[in-house]
This record gives C-alpha cells, structure tokens and sequence, in this order.
C-alpha cells in the first residue's frame, strides 16, 4: 500500500473511531464500516483500529477471523452469497449453484481475478419460504433460478463501482 | 404477510401505543404483574417465563440496565422476525420501551443479524419517528424522569451470537463465544449490567399483554403455553409462509392449514429441534409437548431423511464456536458418521458410539448449541432407522452389474 493510501486509511479509521467511541464496543462497527468500503481487513488496519481502541492487535485479528461477514480475505466488489440450509437446498439450491460458478467461473470461496466478485455459501438467512435464497452484499434475491443468476450478475456488472456502496437498500419482499 | 388462523392477525388489532400508555399508568411492579399473570413465554425457543426474566432484572440495584432485543434470528427456517420488524416494528420499540419502564432501564439495544442489514433503514426511520412523537426519549410521553432510547447494532454473520451471552459477547466487541451461566444476563449482562434478552416476538407480545389486559392473552393457548404463536412454514407445503396459530395446536392441524396433509416428517424447532415422524402428528406444540421457536419445515414423503440430517450437521460444524470439546468435535464426528451411513460404510458398533456421543454432547456442551445439535439426526435415525439401515445394508453390498 502507498503512504498516501495508508495515511488516508488512518485518518478515515480516526474519524471512525471518534463517531463510533473509542471503546471495545465500537471494534465490530468499525470493522464493519472498514470492510464495506475497503472489502478487506488487512494488517495494517488491524493494527491501526487496535491503536485507536487501545488494544492488541492480536484482539482485533481474533474479533474479525470469528465472523462470516468479516474475515481478513481481500474480497470483491460484490458477496455473492447462496444459501445451503434445508429449505433452499430442498428447493434445489444446487442448481443455482452451478449456475453461479460457471456464470462467475470460479469455486465457492474464491474471488474472480477482476477483484469484482466472491462467491460463498451462506447459512439460513431468513428467506426460507422462498428459497432459494441468494445475498448480494446487503441485497436479498429469492426464488432464484439459473435463468435469474445471470440477470443478477449482469446487473451487478452494470453498476460497478456505484452500486455496493450507495445504493439504497430497500426490502424486496 | 403473517396468515391468522385465529381470526384476525392478533397484532393488527392493537391500538398503537395503547400497551405503553396502560404500562406508564401503573406501578412499575404492576406491569411485571400483569406479565406474570398472563404466563407468557419466551418466544425465541427456550420458553423462559417472560414475568419472572423481567423481575430478576427489575430487582437488582444498578446505576445503568439495559433492555436488549434479540433480532438475530439464525436458526434454520426461522423468518417470523424479519416479518414482524417488517410489518410491526413499532409494537416491537414499545415492547422494549415497556420493559424500560418495568426493569429501569434507560437504554434499548437490537441486535439485528447481518442478513437483515436491508431493514436497517426502516428500523433506523421508525426509531426517529418515535423519537419525534415523544414515544423515546427523554420523558417519554411526558411521563417526568422516565427517559429511553433505542439503538440498533449489526451482526456480523455469526449463527451462535443469538445464544444470549454470545450475542452480549458480541455488542461488547468480542468473540461471540457464550458464556458460562450463571452468572446470567439478568444479573451480569451487557458492560456488566443487569440486561434482559428477549426475542423480537416476545416484546411484542408484550405490548399486546399490556394493551389487551393478562386474561384477554390467557384466553388463547394451553394453560402451560398460554397465547398465540407466530410461526414460520417452509419446505414441502403448498402455503409456505409466517402464520399465527394458537399453542397446542396439533402438528396434523398444523399441516392441514398449510397444505402439508401426507408429509412424511416434520422437523420442528429448526436444525436444533426435533424431526417428527408421521406416526405422532397428533402431537401439540407447546412448550409440555414439543416446544419451538416457531420453525416448521415439512418434509413431503419423497425426501431422503438423512440427506436432512447431514445438511444439519454441516450447519453446525460450521457455525459451532469451537469454545469447548464436545461440540466442536462432536459434531465434525456426527458429520462423518451421516457421511459414512449415506455411504453405506458406517458399523452398527460405531452407530452405537455415535449414540453415546450424542449424550455427552447433550451433558457437556456449554451452551444450547452444542447440547442440542445432535437432535435432529438422532431422532432422524430413532424414527427412520428403516429407511436408513435399509439403504445402509444395500449399499455396502458389492455391486451386482
Ligand atoms: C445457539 C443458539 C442460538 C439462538 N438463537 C436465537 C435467536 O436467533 N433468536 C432468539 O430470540 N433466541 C435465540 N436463542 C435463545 C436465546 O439464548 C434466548 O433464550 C432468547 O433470546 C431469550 O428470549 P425469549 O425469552 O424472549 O425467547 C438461541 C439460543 C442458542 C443456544
Ligand atoms: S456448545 Fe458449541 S457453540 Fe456452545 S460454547 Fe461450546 S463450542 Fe461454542
Ligand atoms: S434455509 Fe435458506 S433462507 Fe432459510
């Protein structure tokens, strides 16, 4: 990373942690609010939020590795995420599966090259009734076919760069 | 849209407010009363009595408590709470604002699952809205010293963070690895303040106790599981779908209403319930009986129960914490046991083994993850061994072609 990048990442890091509070409280927010913008938790960010909440950081790599939506992996643009629990997988999450790897052309786990999209399995997340059910980032996909998957993704490819961040979520039920 | 099969949907017949405005004419003890006359029971699976969780609560003295709701709605077939936030936020914001008032709290919080991070807006709005009309906030309704506020914080994708301590764990910026118990919430709880956790559903309710009296709630329901019940219904039925139904209703009747007649099984409570067979559809679902958290998936005759039971167990291999031994190794043993019986290679001596297992997971797990994760695939092999054992024999033989 560039000095410049890093200087900026402190003082966006600062500015967080002055709104959130500088108290353990704070350190998952903070997180969250890194990864949305940056997709990653790196090292120089564990070290920078661990200064800020003074803590080891030791502590903040434990916090972000724990949990699914945070990790320390780069990821893309764009979480694909497909749910494998009993309902949608009753409602042949399989095939959608499929369609998304060979859409994507990569495994469950993996990133596309153009750091545009992960693709990951995801447990239930409330939408069993109308599985199969897909996240891309905050937004919720139901029903999804093999037909729709490629309709998602071309959307998403649409709006690269503007989308994950700004748009406005909505429920779509 | 919550389907009432009770008349009309018990939440849309309250008046707004009219349970904060009742709670805030009272005693603060009146209000832990009149819960505690109704029975109700928490609606988040482990049917804690809701009057006495309150009271503990209400009886410690603290410069600061906390009244926490529990959004993170994790277990598999579980959607009911997405749908009241969606439809009833504000009876679930009055519910907390009551239990403020009962237990002396000034501060709410909701803990609301990364997966539902798109309705975190309208929630964030709805919370504005009251604070406008003077429904939070400092003297609320112009009630003098009685201030609360309510704020939400995120999940970060963590099935195990809806287990209390975990999810306390967890607003507090750790690991959501649970704690051991006791100390409990009520006592030790958030910042290590008194805190009540309560599912989304339950607040609701009590909103609904405090606007319609304790006997109007009592009417409907069992004597031991007293109410009515949201439920959420997926998997092989023809209406899908969140429905109110009183508790004690059969699963068979259960069934009927959904367009489920002639499924094989049903697994209720989700993946740390227990799978019903057809045999004892006659079963009442209430808390004496089979209780749940309102997770009802059906399973049409077609379905291969043990493909069931090894999605389960994925589920908790993954989303096990790892804290302590006899989950997080048990249940990677329990999947490799499902995998060697759908293989057909599984010994009837190592089935044995993975019994035993399965009660020293249930005795010495640390929280209910791990003492009930085995659950499922014991009661899919104690209810389908035919079809199990059947496959298994077959399947180990050598190839006839
Ligand atoms: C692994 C695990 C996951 C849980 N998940 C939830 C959940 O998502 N929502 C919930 O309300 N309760 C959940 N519970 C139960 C809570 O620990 C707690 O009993 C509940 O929030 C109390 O609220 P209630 O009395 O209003 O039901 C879970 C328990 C365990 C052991
Ligand atoms: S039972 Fe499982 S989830 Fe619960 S504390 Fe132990 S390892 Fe963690
Ligand atoms: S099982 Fe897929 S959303 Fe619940």
């Amino acid at each position: 990373m560039l000095i410049t990048e890093r200087d900026k990442l402190s003082s966006e890091i600062g500015a967080l942690a002055d709104r959130l509070g500088r108290t353990r409280s704070s350190l998952i927010p903070m997180l969250q609010e890194v990864k949305r913008t940056h997709h990653v938790i790196d090292s120089f960010t564990m070290q920078i939020v661990a200064d800020a909440l003074e803590i080891h950081p030791v502590e903040v790599h434990s916090v972000a590795s724990f949990y699914a939506f945070l990790g320390t992996e780069k990821q893309g643009e764009f979480v694909v995420r497909l749910c494998r629990t009993i309902s949608c997988d009753l409602a042949d999450k399989d095939a959608v599966a499929r369609q998304l790897q060979t859409n994507l052309g990569i495994g469950f786990g993996s990133t596309t090259a153009d750091g545009k999209f992960t693709l990951e399995w995801a447990n239930c997340m409330g939408m069993c009734d109308q599985g199969p059910a897909l996240l891309v980032n905050d937004r919720v996909f139901t029903r999804v076919t093999p037909e729709k998957v490629h309709e998602i993704l071309a959307d998403c490819r649409r709006s690269f760069g503007v989308f994950a961040p700004e748009h406005k979520e909505e429920h779509l039920v | 849209m919550i389907t009432s099969t009770v008349g009309p949907l018990t939440f849309s017949q309250i008046e707004p407010e009219a349970g904060l405005k009742a709670a805030l004419a009272m005693p603060r003890a009146d209000i832990i009363a009149e819960i505690n006359k109704s029975s109700v029971k928490g609606r988040g699976g482990a049917g804690f009595p809701l009057g006495m969780k309150w009271n503990f609560a209400a009886a410690e003295q603290s410069a600061e408590k906390f009244v926490i709701c529990n959004a993170d709605e994790g277990e598999p077939g579980t959607f009911k709470d997405r749908v009241i936030l969606t439809e009833f936020p504000d009876l679930v914001f009055e519910g907390m604002t009551i239990a403020g008032r009962a237990i002396g709290a000034k501060n709410g919080i909701v803990y609301l699952r990364a997966e539902y991070t798109y309705l975190r807006r309208q929630l964030e709005d709805t919370l504005a809205k009251r604070r406008e009309q003077g429904l939070l906030g400092k003297n609320v309704l112009g009630r003098d010293g009685f201030d609360f506020d309510i704020r939400i914080q995120m999940g970060a994708g963590a099935y195990v963070c809806g287990e209390e301590t975990a999810l306390i764990e967890s607003l507090e910026g750790f690991r959501g690895e649970p704690r051991n118990r006791p100390p409990f919430p009520v006592n030790t709880g958030y910042l290590g303040r008194p805190s009540t956790v309560n599912n989304v559903e339950t607040l609701a309710d009590a909103a609904c106790i405090l606007a319609k009296g304790a006997d109007w709630f009592k009417s409907k329901g069992t004597e031991k599981s007293t109410g009515t019940k949201i439920f959420s219904v997926s998997g092989d039925c023809e209406k899908p779908g969140v429905y109110e139904f009183p508790l004690g209703i059969s699963i068979a009747e259960l069934l009927a209403a959904v367009g489920g007649a002639g499924a094989k099984a049903v697994q209720v409570g989700g993946a740390s319930g227990i799978c019903v067979p057809a045999a004892q559809f006659s079963r009442k679902i209430a808390f004496e009986d089979v209780p749940t958290g309102g997770s009802i998936i059906v399973f049409a005759p077609g379905r291969d129960m043990l493909q069931v039971a090894h999605n389960f167990l994925d589920f908790f291999v993954d989303e096990s914490c790892g804290q302590c031994t006899p989950c997080r190794g048990g249940n990677a043993k329990m999947l490799e046991g499902a995998e060697k019986l759908r293989e057909g290679t599984l010994t009837l001596a190592a089935l044995d083994e993975l019994k035993e297992l399965a009660e020293t997971m249930r005795i010495a797990s640390k929280c209910g993850l791990g003492q009930t994760s085995s659950n499922a695939f014991m009661s899919i092999i104690e209810n389908f061994g035919d079809e199990i054992m059947a496959r298994a024999l077959t399947q180990s033989e050598p190839a006839r072609n």
